[in-house]
């Protein structure tokens, strides 16, 4: 029988957000952890750098698991601005829906959406693996350099623009491509790389072949006047 | 070739409107169909600390013995609301400049000169590299809006973080990076294929404006347990209302940098004809922390063409806390030294002229990823040299600071200053020269 896990609850009611963050950045920290009551605050568990289990229960503001390194963070409820920025590793998990610069700049680990996001999910992303089980907002994955968004649904304007070797599957329609954004043929290592990451998202029962791979045409990878008109 | 004497014995006239470098400019224009893309920052003449002169003790104020009274030199940054504020023992510190833009020992050389004499050095876009940590005392870590290279390590490695919004060569614009510098290992800090054309975004991805700024700052608070001071670096242009709100989304240092500011690559449309000079930079930011009451609270750096200690001391004097060097240092390390007077020839240059930093062609070895090149430098005397300078910069500060009658350089203040151009005095707002008039004051 598996040691029963001591389940650590926060209340942002009455304990500080500092003293919180404070808290899960603690050397050595594991198990798991509860933030009840955070009321939409802002900067909540950021920073956190340890293999735990962190779930906040409701929504949070801006910039929610910042720089999330190892932790897995659940959060039930919608999350604002820049939920998961610049996280490492680990996973982000959203219940409901995010709001502008979802997993913006982020190097690694998985951020997952289960509603829609709004404008520029995974602006700049360097690395991050991102799933968005409904819509995304425009100007999504704007010179997005690495790793895979995955959405669902449809996207506002200009989706992938600038972007660089980042990998975009969709399965509904992009209202519109950004700069240096085509679609691309979707080879058998693309169908095996979604169907993974629609698997941990827990959408295993996608067709991937339902889904189209956008990229970079690479065209702007070198300033020349020829391009004038592109930017 | 004719001489320019001879030019003018013959009556030739060089227009003022298209003189040779516009001539050439066009040529160059008309050849390429791109603008120009070059390093360094303002080359127009403009209004600067040469306009200012002190007023030293005589018979109504006391000067302090040269070479027997004190006259410190230390300065504290950032002690609002870090528990770690950096304590400086000059007041001239090394501005952002990056592991990409400059050699890896170049940076390593920054770091070496700098704690030599117990002053910070900043990285830049792209990230920080080991050699500059280790090498580096007090480090500033940007937070920019590219974020290459940005991680949660370096930032808790850091002794404090800038959030980069613009610097004064080019105020509004990302930075760039041209491919002949994006090597092997400038491609993985920023996870960027190498060799392209890096453009970078000029805006910050998860934030907009000054309420959204305070929640920033905030995050990197509680990311780094409220340890480190938060500067916010602006380039100098609407400078007033830039450091007010900087001030309110809790900026404990405020970075101005005024046009002459360097840039490692920018169009030298944006480096020429944008941004504001450091001379009326600075009266603007002090007059803003002032009317928050925060002046000396929240630090204020200055940088964009400070050479001198006597540019160290007006820009003191006119009421900033530190400055910040960047183009000086290196040409302290060596770049533009005659040494190299026949390989900047062979580009097309020449020494005293060299800003092809974009390029990666240095001669000398600084602004350059070739690792042939960068070889040709030696980081530790190089660190001596940038070591060198800043104790003159310091000893000069120091020199008017006592003739002012100043124990410490800190106490300079606008009063011991004056203009001898009618512009610097309504910039600097000080009187001109053996008058009591400031123009545009009541």
């Amino acid at each position: 029988m598996d040691a029963v896990t001591e389940v650590t609850t926060f209340d942002l009611r009455t304990d500080s957000l500092r003293d919180v963050n404070a808290a899960l950045h603690a050397p050595g920290l594991e198990g798991e952890f509860v933030i009840a009551h955070p009321a939409g605050a802002h900067n909540v568990a950021v920073g956190i750098d340890a293999p735990v289990k962190l779930t906040v229960e409701g929504h949070v503001g801006y910039y929610a698991a910042g720089m999330n390194q190892q932790a897995e963070v659940t959060i039930d409820g919608n999350a604002g601005t820049g939920v998961a920025e610049n996280m490492m590793s680990g996973t982000v998990w959203v219940k409901g829906n995010a709001s502008q610069s979802a997993g913006a700049t982020a190097h690694g680990g998985l951020l997952v959406i289960e509603g829609n996001a709004a404008a520029r999910c995974g602006i700049s992303m360097k690395g991050v693996d991102i799933v968005v089980g409904g819509d995304v907002g425009h100007m999504s994955a704007f010179m997005a350099q690495a790793g895979r968004l995955v959405i669902r649904g449809d996207t506002g304007d200009a989706l992938g623009d600038s972007v660089y070797e980042a990998r975009i599957y969709l399965r509904g329609t992009a209202a519109s491509l950004g700069a240096d954004c085509v679609a691309k043929p979707m080879r058998p290592e693309h169908h095996e790389e979604l169907g993974r990451l629609l698997k941990a998202a827990g959408f295993e029962h996608d067709d991937t072949g339902d889904y189209t791979r956008y990229g970079s045409a690479r065209n702007l990878y070198h300033f020349h006047v020829d391009h004038a008109g592109s930017y | 070739m004719l001489t320019d004497d001879a030019r003018a014995r013959l009556g030739l006239r060089e227009s003022a409107t298209f003189d040779r470098a516009t001539i050439a400019g066009i040529q160059r224009a008309a050849e390429t169909g791109i603008y120009d893309i070059r390093g360094w920052g303002a080359k127009r003449p403009l209004p600067h600390f040469d306009d200012l002169l002190f007023l030293g003790a005589s018979m109504s104020r006391y000067p302090l013995e040269g070479y027997r009274e004190r006259c410190g030199t230390d300065v504290v940054l950032g002690d609002r609301h870090a528990k770690h504020p950096l304590h400086l023992d000059i007041p001239v510190t090394i501005a952002g400049m990056s592991f990409g833009a400059l050699s890896g020992p170049a940076k390593e050389a920054l770091g070496r000169g700098a704690s030599e004499v117990g002053t910070s050095t900043t990285t830049g876009d792209g990230g920080m590299t080991p050699e500059e940590r280790g090498q580096s005392k007090h480090l500033v870590y940007q937070y920019l809006p590219s974020r290459y290279g940005m991680n949660p390590d370096d930032l808790r490695k850091a002794d404090a973080i800038e959030v980069v919004l613009g610097q004064g060569a080019k105020p509004g614009g990302g930075g760039m990076l041209l491919g002949q510098k994006i090597s092997p290992r400038v491609a993985g800090m920023r996870t960027l294929p190498e060799g392209i054309d890096q453009r970078s975004a000029c805006r910050h991805p998860d934030w907009t404006g000054p309420d959204d700024l305070t929640i920033k700052i905030n995050e990197l608070r509680e990311l780094t347990d409220w340890e480190k001071p938060i500067y916010v670096k602006v380039g100098a242009t609407r400078t007033y209302y830039d450091v007010k709100l900087a001030v309110h989304a809790g900026a404990d240092v405020v970075v101005v940098d005024g046009m002459q500011g360097g840039t490692a690559a920018t169009q030298d449309v944006f480096i020429e004809h944008v941004g504001i000079p450091t001379l009326a930079a600075v009266p603007q930011a002090v007059q803003a922390l002032a009317e928050l009451g925060v002046h000396r609270k929240v630090q204020l750096i200055v940088s964009g063409g400070i050479r001198t200690g006597a540019d160290v001391a007006k820009a003191l004097a006119l009421g900033a806390d530190a400055v910040a060097i960047g183009t000086a240092a290196l040409i302290a390390l060596g770049d533009n030294h005659p040494r190299y007077e026949a390989e900047y020839e062979k580009l097309g240059s020449a020494a005293g002229f060299f800003d092809d930093f974009q390029d990666g062609t240095d001669p000398a070895g600084i602004s350059t990823q070739n690792p042939e090149l960068a070889a040709r430098f030696d980081p530790v005397a190089g660190g001596h040299r940038l070591a060198n300078y800043l104790r003159v910069l310091t000893m000069e500060a120091q020199t008017i600071a006592r003739a002012c009658g100043k124990a410490h350089v800190q106490h300079l203040e606008p009063e011991d200053l004056v203009a001898v151009t009618i512009e610097a005095a309504a910039m600097a707002r000080v009187p001109l020269a053996g008058t009591d008039w400031i123009p545009g004051s009541r």
